[in-house]
């Protein structure tokens, strides 16, 4: 079995405080007067895990539990302050449905340009867009701009593109509650067949039973720590009682 | 770079049509304006200034034109880079893409800009009875000098932009300086040795300078002047890379 991604002891940094949006003026203004603060946030701490080939992985935690930041690193868009990621293959992510797409670009062009983002070649997209637009059922809209479609049609091209580029590694942060029941069914059957073909999964989803029903290991973070990572089921029961207040982090961390 | 550059052909296409498409809104007369643009400053120079300085410069129109040819795609190329990194913010903070690679999209279209503005350059060198020599192809050394130097003030003031977002208003000030000291529709003639030297460390002063010796005077500029337009050129794209290197992963944390 290939490991598709390991990480050791990853922490991700954050730089926060009041220099955000100032102007050069200001910055000026505020070493004069010493009142320039920029502090670092420790986001992830001391997070490892590993996946290997066929593996779906489901981060749960609560908000500002560093879930996405972790993504981010996993991706390669952050680096680690501390420790490091190892990845074993190209990697299609899917963080924030609608983003990086243009709405001036019509359908078609955005969807050439999400393909050459992910790194793919015009061959290839020309030989897979029949296929995204398939089974994204957007064909009367392929010329139209993209602004021009309502959010889940947004969103279910982007899962397309995502899916059907044969990622050996998929990241997906919240986004199978997208589009309607019939296309929710679509593509969780979608995502079991890319499982089924090798590659490694994340998933960041505040839906339980969805990540019962579809990952195989769970990590848990809370507040940028490592609660716990192994089996779905146990842990997701912990979590459970975690949330009613029957079970404290300490409790969690140790059974 | 070059090796990043062609693993991301595909990326890099796809970026320059989504720039023709936002610049020009898929328009013919939207191409034309950025063209008509500075043709229309230029009546405007000549119309005001041919009276003061005509009679003293030979071929006054194709001396301004000059200027105003090599100026304008300065200012074109720097203007509409500095946006690069921050109006891209959605992708990079999202996906794992060379960031450079923006700018330089951004950079084609000015670049087909000043190209045709160049054809308009030509025709009016024919016009005002220049003959046409080999010596013309030397133009290709200031253009290439040009385009590099472009694009390294265009890295930084993209990255400086990111950092602090008043860069618009002070690199417009700048811009006006460095037109009033570029020497666009006046002579440097009058002033004695020393001061003229000076106008030499204005970069796009000496580029304006290599393109009316070529073509108005008829001379290949000293081996030293060619050294220095190289240098400029390869000074800004150091400067420019080198800060993209340095703040790669920091950009993240101010957008």
């Amino acid at each position: 079995m290939k490991t598709m991604i390991k990480a050791e002891h990853v922490t991700i940094g954050y730089k926060i405080g009041d220099f955000k949006d100032i102007g050069l003026k200001e910055w000026v203004m505020r070493h004069l007067k010493r009142q320039y603060h920029v502090e670092s946030f420790l986001a992830v701490r001391d997070v490892s895990f590993e996946l290997m080939e066929g593996d779906m992985l489901g981060i749960i935690g609560a908000n500002g539990a560093g879930k996405s930041t972790l993504l981010k690193a996993v991706i390669g868009v952050m680096e680690p302050r501390e420790g490091h990621i190892e990845r074993g293959g190209n990697i299609s992510a899917l963080l924030e449905l609608a983003s990086g797409f243009d709405g001036d670009l019509t359908v078609k062009e955005n969807a050439y340009l999400r393909g050459a983002m992910l790194g793919y070649t015009r061959d290839f997209m020309d030989r897979t867009y029949d296929q995204i637009l398939d089974f994204s059922e957007l064909w009367d809209f392929a010329d139209r701009p993209f602004k021009q479609l309502s959010t889940g049609m947004q969103s279910r091209l982007a899962f397309s593109i995502a899916s059907l580029v044969q990622p050996e590694i998929l990241i997906l942060d919240e986004v199978l509650s997208v589009g309607d029941g019939a296309f929710q069914e679509k593509s969780a059957a979608k995502m079991r067949e890319i499982i089924s073909g090798g590659a490694a999964t994340v998933l960041v989803s505040h839906s339980l039973s969805q990540i019962r029903e579809l990952c195989n290991k769970v990590l848990w973070l809370h507040k940028g720590a490592q609660v716990a990572f192994g089996e779905t089921q146990p842990l997701c029961d912990q979590y459970e009682a975690f949330l009613a207040g029957k079970l404290s982090i300490e409790e969690a961390g140790r059974a | 770079m070059l090796k990043k550059l062609k693993q991301h052909q595909f990326l890099f296409s796809e970026l320059v049509k989504r720039d023709f498409a936002r610049k020009y809104k898929r328009t013919i007369l939207g191409m034309a304006w950025s063209i008509l643009a500075p043709l229309m400053n230029l009546i405007i120079m000549w119309l005001v200034f041919s009276n003061f300085f005509g009679n003293n410069v030979n071929h006054y129109v194709v001396y301004l034109f000059a200027g105003q040819l090599v100026f304008s795609y300065f200012t074109d190329a720097t203007n509409l880079g500095m946006n690069s990194l921050v109006g891209n913010a959605g992708i990079f903070t999202k996906v794992n893409v060379p960031k450079y690679l923006f700018l330089f999209s951004q950079n084609v279209s000015s670049l087909i800009n000043f190209g045709l503005t160049l054809l308009i350059f030509f025709t009016f060198v024919a016009i005002d009875g220049i003959p046409f020599t080999w010596l013309f192809l030397l133009l290709i050394y200031p253009t290439v000098c040009l385009v590099v130097f472009n694009l390294g003030i265009g890295l930084v003031l993209s990255a400086l932009f990111v950092f602090f977002r008043d860069m618009q208003y002070l690199w417009g000030i700048l811009t006006q300086l460095i037109m009033w000291m570029s020497a666009i529709f006046y002579t440097i003639d009058s002033y004695n040795p020393m001061v003229q030297n000076l106008f030499l460390l204005n970069p796009i002063y000496l580029y304006i300078r290599y393109f009316r010796k070529i073509v108005i005077d008829g001379v290949i500029p000293t081996p030293q002047f060619h050294l220095l337009a190289a240098a400029y050129a390869l000074i800004a794209f150091g400067v420019g890379a080198w800060m993209y290197k340095k703040y790669n992963h920091e950009f993240l944390y101010y957008v």
